[in-house]
C-alpha cells in the first residue's frame, strides 16, 4: 500500500524533475550561476537554492548533506541547486560576507523562506524545514493547550486531527511528520508542537520521545464532547505514520459473515492482525458493543471484526468467541475462548500464547462444503423421496389421454416435472388436496409430468413448472394464480363451483346471497360476497361487471341481479344503479358502491381494494397483498387472539385516520409461529408479548418498538406515533439491506483446467495474456496459484465431506496432508 | 400472377398473406415474364430436402423441392448396397419423453406428427434401407410437401437483380429447358459421385456402387477391398463367410467409431473382419497409399498388387512387371486376387453449378464437400445454403451433421435463421424469471435431442435481461456463429449470456484412444471438468464474444475462453437430475456468475425474509411476492427442521422464553451470507 500511494505522487512530479534537471544527473546537486538559476525557476514549483561564494571550504559538510537531500526533495517536486556567486553576476542573495551565506526557498520566483545554514544541519533537517515551510497552511504549529483546544473545537464534526509532538524542529521525527503531512495534509489537520508542557497537559508522561495522536473529531457532534484520541505507539517514522493513518481511515468495526480465513481488510495488508468477535443473533447488540470497545482499544494495532455466527456457512468451534488471525499468510486462524476483553487486548499486544480450542476430530475446518444442499425445498423433497405418495388419487394424464379427459370433465391439471424440487413439493400439497376432496368434488384432479410429455406441456403453453390450470366446460383454460398450497388451491376450486358472476333471479335470492345463506359452504373461502345491481337495460355495465367477475374467478364470490324489481334492492341499500353491494360476512356489513361507467378493470380494482382489510391478521398467505401497499407496517404481535381492547384502540386510530400512512395489522403467533423468528430479529431480548412494532420495510428498514412498559391504549399509541413522526424515537434495529448473494462459491473449473493445462508443457493458453481486465487477470493468477499449491488437499477435503461412508477409509489421507 | 395461383393450390392459407406482403415481387414476375419464381428452392428430396420442405411448409413459405427421381430418397433405393442401415432405430428407451427418445432415433425426421416416427416403419435396430425409402415417401405425402418429381436440374446459375433478397436470383434450369427462379437455394443433393482413385490398373477394380451383393459370386475367392470405411467393411461382412480370405487396403489406419465418437467411422456392426483378422482367420488389414499402387492382371485373369513405381520403369507385359515380392519375398500382398473392390466413399456433385455461384470445394478436410460457413450458407454466394450430408464439412469427423440424426437439427437452425432474415420472425425463444434458470437448463440437458446429437455444433443460449432478473432461452443455435447471434436471431445479448453445449472429454475421443481404460468415469462433482463421456458444459460470457474471439479460440476449445465454465459431471444414465450431484453444482455456478442467490424457499421463509430483510431473494420476489409462494406440507416442514434448513418456531419460541438469552446452536438457517469471493475482490 505504502509504495502505491507514493508512486502516484511520484508520477505527479516527474514532469518537474525532467524540466528542472534537464542538464545534470537527477540526484546530484546542480551548480548554476545566479542568472542561470533564476531562469530555471518555474511558476508554482518550489526550489531550494544554496547561494555560496566560490570555494568556501566551510560549506563542504553542509553541501554533503544538501547533496543527500536532493533526492528526497525531488520526490516532493522540490528542486535543489547550488548557486555560485561569482563576481561578474552579483545577486542580492549572494551574501557580502562569507558568514552570511544562506539557503533560500522559492516558489516560482517568490522567496518563501531563507534558512541560515546552521538550521539545515543534516538531511533530515533540510527536508523537515523545507516541507514545514511549504506546508505552512497544512501544518499548524502551536505552543499552548489553548491553541490545541481551539483547533479541536473548530474541527469538531468536520475533520480529524493528527497532532504530533517532536522534541525539536528538524529532527528525524519532525521530518517523518512533515512527510506524512505532505501526503495527508489535505485530509487531516496536522498540528505540531515542540512544547513539552503541552504534551504533559494532554496527559502524556513520556516527554522524551516524539508522539503522534489521532484526534477523532469528525464524528463528534456537540461542542462539549471531547474528540477521542488514539496514540500512535510505534516510533515516528514515515512508514509507521502512514500505516497508522491508514488504520484510522479503515472502518472501526466491520461485520462479516464469512470464513475468517477468507476475510481480508486493509489491516492484513498493513501487516496487522485481525480480531474477530464471534456474535450470534441473540446477543448481537451486546456483542457489537463489546466489539466496538475492543476496536477502539486496538485501533491502529489490529483490525476488529464482528463475525456473525448465525449467517456463517462455515462451522466454527461451538464455544469460540474470538478468532485471532495473524497478518502472515498461511498461518491458520486461531479459535479462542476469552472471557475478558483485556485478554483480547493483551493477546494482540503481546501475542501471548493461549491454549487453542481443540476442534472436534470430525469437524472440517477447510473450505465450506459446496456439496451440502442448502436449498430447503430441494433438501426436504430429497429427504422425502422414499415415501410413496398416494398419487393414484390424481389422474395421470398422457399425450394420448389429455385431450379426451379435459373435454370429458371439468379438470384441474397440475403440470410438473418429476425432477424439479419445487414441483415435487407442490405435488405433495396437491395429493393432500386430492385426499381432502376425495369423492366430494365434481372437479377431476389430474397431473401431467412434463418430464415425460414435453410436447403436451409446450402445447398447453407450459414452459416452467409447476403450473396449475383449470379446464372447464370446454372454455379456454384458466391458469391458477394463487399460492402453491392445499388451502389456496382448495379455495380456488370451491369458488369455481359456481359461475362467476352467478346469476341471481329474485330479490329473495339476492337477500339470501347477501346474508351468506345461499352459498353457506363457500363463504368460508370468500369473506366478501359481491353483488352487482343493474337495471335490465344497462347492458354495457352488466358486460363490464361480468368480465370483472370472470377475472376474479376463484378469488371472490360475485353475483349479478338485473331483474325489473332491482329498485327494491337499490332502495333498501341506498345504492344508485348501477351499483355494487359488498357483503362482509364476518362483520355482517353490507356496503354499497356506485358503479358509474366503470370499465371492467376498475371494477376489479374496486373489488380487490374491498378485500383489503383495515386491520388484518397478517399471515404467510396474505402478507404479499399488504406489502403491495408500500407503506410501513404497524404490527401487533400477539400470542394467540388479539386482545379486543387493543384492537379497539387501534381501530379507533384507524378510523380517526391517524394510521393512514401505515399498514396496521396484527400477527397471531399461534397461527403464524414464524413470527417468533421475526421478533428474534427485531429484539435482542424478547420482551413479553404483546409487542407493537413499526417496520419501515420500504424505505430504510428501521424497526421501532412501542415501549413494552406502556399500555396499548389509544392515547399512548397516538403519543408514540407523534414521537415517531417527529423523529424522536430511536429504532431498535435496522433490517439488513444487503443483496442476496450466492451462498457458497462454485467450483472454479476454468482455473482447474488452466492449472492442468499449465502442467502440460506443450500447451500454453494464449488467451491468458489477452485478458484486458487487469483485475481479472490478477484474480485468475491468484486462484490458479492457490489451486496449484494444494490441489490434492482441496480435492480430498471435498471427498471427505461428501459422505460419512468415506470417512474411515480416507482418514489416513487427511492426516497425511496435515503433516505436509 | 399465374404461378402464385398455383402456389395457392398447395400452400396453406397463410401463404395468401405472404403474397400480400410482397406485391411488388409478384407484379414484377408477371411483367417481365421471368421464369416462375419461388422464394425458396430445395434441390433434392432426400431426408435433408424433405426436412427443410417441412419447415418451409409449416411456416407457410413459397417453396418447391426439385427431385430427379419419381419418389423421395432415391439414394436409399440403391444404397447401402447390402441394405442394412447403420443408423439405430431404438424403439424403446423406457421413457415416454418424445424429445428424449429422438436422442436414440437416428432415422426419423422432425415433424409434429408422431405417426411419422421411424419406429413405426421398422422393428429392426439396424433397419433396412427399403424402410427408409418408404418412410421418406410417406413423410412427403402425409405432410403434403411440394416436391416436383422427375425434375432433373441440369444447371444452376446466378442472376443479379437488386430486387432479390440477396442481390441475385438463382436460376435453375431442368433437363427440359424450363427455368426456375429462386430467392434462396438449398442444396440438399447429398454426396452422389463415387470417389475414384486413379492408379494403373484401376480399370480392373469393381466399384461398391456396382459390385455384386450376392455372396455366391465370391465363393472361394481371394478378395482385395480398397477402403476402410463402413461401405468397405459392410462389403466384407457380406462375403466374409464364403471367400478364401479378404484383404483390406487403405491409406490410414482404421478408425473405430466407438473410439472416435464419430458415427461415420467404422461401426461395430460392420467390424466382423477386424474380429477374424485378429483371430488369425486369414483375413487382414493393410495400410498403404492407394495412389502409389498399381494392379496388374495376369493371364489367368488374377490380379497382382504392385507399385506404380515398378510399372513406370519396366515394360508393360504383365509377366515381366516387377512385383514387390521379387525383392521382398515376404511381401504381404504377394498372393493373386480374384477380385479387387473399391469402397472409397462419395463426393459432392459440383458439375451442375455455374462458376458464378462460386460454390467451391475444398474445406479443410477434403475435397468431397462444398465450402460453407458455420451457418451452412455458401462462402461464395449469399442465399445459397448447403443442407444434409453435403453440409458435413462444418463438423466432419466431429459431430453428426452429415447424418439424418444430426442434419435434421441443422436444417431447422437454417430455417430459423432465414425466418428472421427474410420474414422478421425472431429466433423462437421463451422468457422466464431468473428463478427458473436452473430448471430451464436442467430440463434441456436432460431431454433436448438436438444438443445431444449435434454436440459441439448446436448449443442452447441463455440471454440475460437487465440486472439478471429474467432471461430468454434460445434453442439449438449454431455455436460457431455466436458472435453474429444478434443479427442472426434478432434477440439482444446485452447483459451477458450462457451457452449450453454437450461435450466429450478433451482427450477422450480419438482414433487410437482406449476408451475403455480403467477409471475412465468421473463421479465426483469437483472433477466434473475431467468428465470423459458426453456431458453438458455451460459457458458464461459477460459480453457476446467477437468474431475474432470465436475464430482464434484456443485449439481444443469449442468456444472462446469464457468468463466462467461449468461441467455437469458425466452420468452413466445421461440423467442429469440428481439433486446434489448435478443440480446443486449447476445452481452454484449460475449463482456465482450472476452474483445472486438462486435457492428456492418455502412461503414461510419468504415471509420471514420479507419482514426481516429489506431485499428478498429472486425466488421469493418472483413467487411469494406475486402471491405464488410455495406453501409446503407438514411432512416436508419436518424434514426441513431435521435437516437444519428450517426452524420449528413453535419450539424455538418456548425454549427461548425458558432459557432467556442462552446461545442458540449455530444452525444452517438461510440468510444472505456475505459472499466469500467478495473478499478476494477487496484484496485487489
Amino acid at each position: 500500500m505504502m509504495s502505491f500511494s507514493f508512486n502516484i505522487f511520484r508520477v505527479g512530479i516527474s514532469f518537474v524533475m525532467m524540466c528542472v534537471f534537464y542538464k545534470s544527473a537527477v540526484d546530484s546537486l546542480s551548480e548554476l550561476s545566479p542568472q542561470k538559476y533564476f531562469s530555471t525557476l518555474q511558476p508554482g514549483k518550489a526550489s531550494l537554492a544554496y547561494f555560496c561564494q566560490a570555494d568556501s571550504p566551510r560549506t563542504s559538510v553542509f553541501l554533503e548533506e544538501l547533496n543527500e537531500a536532493v533526492k528526497p526533495l525531488q520526490d516532493y517536486g522540490i528542486s535543489v541547486a547550488k548557486v555560485n556567486c561569482v563576481k561578474e553576476e552579483t545577486s542580492r542573495y549572494c551574501g557580502k560576507e562569507k558568514d552570511l551565506v544562506r539557503a533560500y526557498l522559492f516558489r516560482g520566483d517568490i522567496l518563501l523562506r531563507e534558512f541560515p545554514t546552521d538550521t539545515l544541519f543534516n538531511v533530515n533537517a533540510i527536508v523537515a524545514h523545507v516541507l514545514f515551510a511549504l506546508l505552512f497552511n497544512e501544518v499548524k504549529y502551536i505552543t499552548t493547550l489553548e491553541d490545541l483546544q481551539n483547533i479541536e473545537n473548530a474541527l469538531k464534526g468536520k475533520a480529524n486531527i493528527a497532532f504530533s509532538y517532536v522534541r525539536a524542529i528538524g529532527t528525524p521525527e519532525h521530518r517523518a511528520v512533515m512527510e506524512a503531512a505532505f501526503v495527508y495534509g489535505t485530509t487531516y489537520q496536522f498540528v505540531l508542537t515542540t512544547e513539552t508542557a503541552l504534551l504533559e497537559s494532554i496527559g502524556t508522561e513520556d516527554i522524551e520521545n516524539a508522539h503522534l495522536y489521532f484526534f477523532h473529531c469528525k464524528q463528534v457532534l456537540g461542542l462539549t464532547e471531547q474528540c477521542r484520541r488514539t496514540l500512535m505507539e510505534p516510533p515516528l517514522t514515515t512508514l509507521n505514520i502512514h500505516r497508522f493513518i491508514k488504520t484510522m481511515e479503515a472502518p472501526l468495526l466491520t461485520e462479516v459473515a464469512e470464513d475468517p480465513q477468507q476475510v481480508s481488510t486493509v489491516h492484513l495488508q498493513l501487516g496487522l492482525p485481525l480480531v474477530f468477535i464471534v456474535s450470534q443473533q441473540a446477543t448481537y447488540e451486546a456483542d457489537r458493543r463489546t466489539a466496538e470497545w475492543v476496536a477502539w482499544r486496538l485501533l491502529g494495532k489490529a483490525g476488529v471484526l464482528l463475525l456473525l455466527r448465525d449467517s456463517l456457512e462455515v462451522d466454527i468451534p461451538l464455544h469460540a468467541n474470538v478468532v485471532f488471525r495473524r497478518a502472515e499468510e498461511g498461518v491458520p486462524a486461531e479459535f479462542l475462548v476469552l472471557h475478558d476483553i483485556d485478554l483480547i487486548i493483551s493477546r494482540v499486544e503481546s501475542n501471548m500464547h493461549i491454549e487453542e480450542i481443540q476442534e472436534d476430530g470430525d469437524e472440517d475446518m477447510g473450505s465450506p462444503d459446496m456439496d451440502i444442499q442448502d436449498d430447503e425445498v430441494a433438501e426436504t423433497v430429497y429427504r422425502d423421496r422414499k415415501r410413496r405418495l398416494p398419487l393414484e388419487l390424481t389422474v395421470e394424464l398422457t399425450e394420448e389421454t389429455f385431450n379426451a379427459t379435459v373435454v370429458a370433465s371439468d379438470s384441474i391439471v397440475l403440470f410438473y416435472a418429476g425432477w424439479q424440487a419445487v414441483s415435487m413439493a407442490f405435488l405433495q400439497s396437491y395429493v393432500d388436496l386430492a385426499i381432502k376432496l376425495k369423492g366430494t368434488s365434481s372437479m377431476l384432479l389430474t397431473r401431467v409430468n412434463c418430464a415425460d410429455w414435453p410436447d403436451l406441456c409446450t402445447k398447453q403453453n407450459v414452459t416452467e413448472f409447476p403450473v396449475v390450470k383449470m379446464y372447464k366446460e370446454g372454455k379456454s383454460p384458466v391458469s391458477y394464480p394463487g399460492m402453491l398450497g392445499t388451502e389456496d388451491l382448495l379455495k380456488f376450486i370451491q369458488l369455481n363451483r359456481i359461475s362467476c358472476p352467478v346469476n341471481i333471479t329474485s330479490v329473495q335470492e339476492a337477500e339470501e346471497y347477501l346474508s351468506g345463506e345461499l352459498y353457506k359452504d363457500l363463504i368460508s373461502y370468500s369473506s366478501v360476497s359481491v353483488l352487482g345491481l343493474f337495471s335490465p337495460n344497462m347492458t354495457t355495465a352488466k358486460e363490464d361487471f361480468t368480465e370483472a367477475g370472470n377475472y376474479l374467478k376463484g378469488c371472490v364470490i360475485t353475483g349479478i341481479y338485473s331483474e325489473d324489481d332491482v329498485l327494491i334492492l337499490s332502495h333498501k341499500y341506498a345504492a344508485t344503479l348501477p351499483a355494487l353491494l359488498l357483503a362482509r360476512h364476518k362483520e355482517g356489513e353490507i356496503e354499497s358502491i356506485p358503479l358509474a361507467n366503470s370499465p371492467a378493470q376498475d371494477i376489479v380494482q374496486i373489488i380487490t381494494d374491498a378485500l383489503v382489510e383495515t386491520f388484518p391478521e397478517i399471515t404467510v398467505e396474505n402478507l404479499p397483498i399488504y406489502l403491495r401497499l408500500q407503506k410501513p407496517l404497524f404490527i401487533l404481535f400477539s400470542d394467540g387472539s388479539i386482545n379486543p381492547q387493543y384492537k379497539k384502540a387501534i381501530l379507533t386510530l384507524v378510523n380517526e385516520k391517524h394510521l393512514d400512512s401505515l399498514t396496521p395489522c396484527w400477527l397471531n403467533l399461534k397461527n403464524t409461529p414464524v413470527g417468533r423468528g421475526i421478533l428474534e430479529a427485531y429484539f435482542d431480548a424478547l420482551p413479553p408479548l404483546p409487542l407493537l412494532v413499526m417496520v419501515n420495510l420500504h424505505s430504510g428498514g428501521q424497526v421501532f418498538a412501542f415501549p413494552s412498559d406502556q399500555a396499548i391504549t389509544e392515547q399512548n399509541l397516538l403519543l408514540w406515533l407523534k414521537k415517531l413522526e417527529a423523529g424522536l424515537e430511536s429504532h431498535i434495529t435496522i433490517l439488513p439491506a444487503q443483496e442476496w448473494k450466492p451462498p457458497l462459491p462454485a467450483y472454479d473449473f476454468l482455473s482447474m483446467m488452466d492449472a492442468a493445462a499449465s502442467h502440460r508443457p506443450t500447451r500454453k493458453d494464449p488467451e491468458c495474456a489477452k485478458e484486458t481486465d487487469a483485475q481479472e487477470n490478477d484474480k485468475k493468477h491468484e486462484d490458479k496459484s492457490a489451486f496449484r499449491k494444494e490441489p490434492i488437499e482441496t480435492l480430498r477435503i471435498k471427498h471427505w465431506n461428501r459422505s460419512n461412508l468415506f470417512k474411515e477409509g480416507e482418514k489416513s489421507f487427511k492426516h497425511d496432508n496435515k503433516e505436509l | 400472377m399465374g404461378f402464385s395461383a398455383a402456389a395457392r393450390l398447395w400452400g396453406p392459407p397463410g401463404l395468401l398473406l405472404t403474397f400480400a406482403l410482397h406485391p411488388a415481387l409478384c407484379l414484377r414476375a408477371a411483367q417481365t415474364s421471368a421464369p416462375p419464381h419461388r422464394d425458396y428452392c430445395v434441390l433434392g428430396a432426400g431426408p435433408a430436402g424433405l426436412q427443410m420442405a417441412y419447415f418451409l411448409q409449416r411456416a407457410g413459405r413459397d417453396y418447391a423441392v426439385f427431385e430427379r427421381a419419381p419418389r423421395p430418397g432415391s439414394f436409399f433405393t440403391h444404397y447401402p448396397r447390402h441394405r442394412k442401415l447403420i443408423s439405430i432405430n431404438k424403439r424403446h428407451t423406457g421413457k415416454a419423453n418424445a424429445e428424449f427418445n429422438l436422442r436414440h432415433d437416428w432415422n426419423s425426421l422432425l415433424s409434429h406428427d408422431p405417426g411419422l416416427l421411424f419406429r413405426h416403419y421398422s422393428r429392426a435396430y439396424f433397419p433396412d434401407a427399403g424402410d427408409m425409402v418408404r418412410y421418406l415417401g410417406d413423410f412427403a405425402d402425409r405432410l403434403g410437401l411440394h416436391v416436383l418429381y422427375n425434375t432433373t436440374i441440369a444447371h444452376v446459375t446466378l442472376h443479379k437483380d437488386r430486387q432479390a433478397w440477396n442481390g441475385h436470383y438463382f436460376i435453375l434450369t431442368d433437363r427440359k429447358g424450363h427455368a426456375h427462379r429462386c430467392g434462396v437455394l438449398f442444396v440438399a443433393t447429398g454426396l452422389s459421385v463415387p470417389n475414384q482413385v486413379d492408379f494403373p490398373g484401376s480399370e480392373y477394380v469393381e466399384g461398391y456402387e456396382s459390385v455384386s451383393v450376392d455372396p455366391k459370386d465370391f465363393e472361394g475367392q481371394n478378395v482385395l477391398i480398397l477402403g476402410r470405411g463402413n461401405s468397405a467393411f459392410e462389403t466384407a461382412e457380406n462375403i466374409l463367410g464364403v471367400t478364401n480370405f479378404i484383404h483390406m487396403l487403405s491409406r490410414s489406419r482404421v478408425r473405430l467409431s466407438w473410439a472416435t465418437h464419430y458415427v461415420g467411422d467404422l461401426r461395430a456392426i460392420n467390424n466382423g473382419l477386424l474380429d477374424t483378422y485378429q483371430l488369425k482367420s486369414l483375413d487382414g488389414l493393410l495400410e498403404s497409399d492407394l495412389t502409389d499402387l498399381a494392379v496388374v492382371k495376369d493371364r489367368e485373369g488374377k490380379f497382382h498388387v504392385t507399385l506404380k513405381f515398378f510399372l513406370e520403369e519396366g515394360n508393360q507385359s504383365a509377366d515381366a512387371i516387377t512385383l514387390p515380392q521379387d525383392d521382398n519375398d515376404n511381401f504381404a500382398m504377394r498372393v493373386a486376387y480374384d477380385r479387387v473392390i473399391r469402397c472409397l466413399g462419395w463426393n459432392f456433385d459440383f458439375s451442375i453449378f455455374n462458376e458464378s455461384l462460386r460454390l467451391s470445394s475444398g474445406g479443410e478436410f477434403s475435397k468431397k464437400y462444398p465450402l460453407v460457413k458455420a451457418s451452412y450458407e455458401s462462402k461464395g454466394s449469399r442465399g445459397l445454403f448447403v443442407l444434409g450430408t453435403a453440409s458435413h464439412s462444418v463438423d466432419y469427423r466431429k459431430s453428426a451433421g452429415g447424418f439424418i440424426h444430426g442434419f435434421r437439427y441443422t436444417v431447422r437452425a437454417v430455417h430459423r435463421l432465414l425466418e428472421h432474415r427474410h420474414h422478421d420472425v425472431a429466433w423462437p425463444s421463451t422468457q422466464h424469471p431468473i428463478s427458473q434458470l436452473t430448471s430451464s437448463i436442467v430440463r434441456r440437458v436432460n431431454e433436448a435431442s438436438g444438443l445431444y446429437q449435434m454436440f459441439g455444433v448446436l448449443a442452447d443460449v441463455v440471454l440475460l435481461k437487465e440486472n439478471a432478473a429474467a432471461f430468454e432461452y434460445l434453442e439449438e443455435f449454431p455455436m460457431q456463429m455466436l458472435a453474429q447471434l444478434e443479427t442472426i436471431t434478432g434477440r439482444k445479448a446485452r447483459h451477458g449470456l450462457f451457452v449450453i453445449n454437450m461435450e466429450y472429454g478433451r482427450n477422450f475421443s480419438g482414433p487410437d484412444k482406449d476408451v475403455f481404460f480403467y477409471d475412465r468415469s468421473v463421479g465426483h462433482t469437483e472433477d466434473a471438468w475431467q468428465s470423459n463421456f458426453l456431458h453438458p458444459v455451460i459457458y458464461y460470457y459477460r459480453h457476446l464474444p467477437t468474431e475474432q474471439e470465436v475464430r482464434f479460440r484456443p485449439a481444443d476449445w469449442a468456444l472462446p475462453r469464457p468468463t466462467a465454465i461449468h461441467h455437469i459431471v458425466e452420468d452413466f444414465l445421461t440423467d442429469w437430475t440428481a439433486p446434489v450431484g448435478h443440480i446443486l453444482p449447476l445452481r452454484r455456478f449460475l449463482e456465482n456468475c450472476l452474483d445472486t442467490d438462486l435457492r428456492s424457499f418455502y412461503a414461510e421463509s419468504c415471509f420471514l425474509f420479507a419482514l426481516t430483510h429489506q431485499k428478498l431473494p429472486p425466488f421469493c420476489q418472483q413467487g411469494y411476492l406475486r402471491m405464488q409462494g410455495l406453501v409446503g406440507t407438514e411432512t416436508l416442514r419436518r424434514h426441513g427442521v431435521e435437516s437444519g434448513l428450517l426452524r420449528d418456531y413453535t419450539i424455538v419460541g418456548r425454549r427461548r422464553e425458558d432459557q432467556g438469552q442462552g446461545p442458540l446452536s449455530s444452525s444452517r438457517a438461510p440468510g444472505p451470507p456475505v459472499q466469500p469471493l467478495d473478499s478476494n475482490k477487496e484484496e485487489l
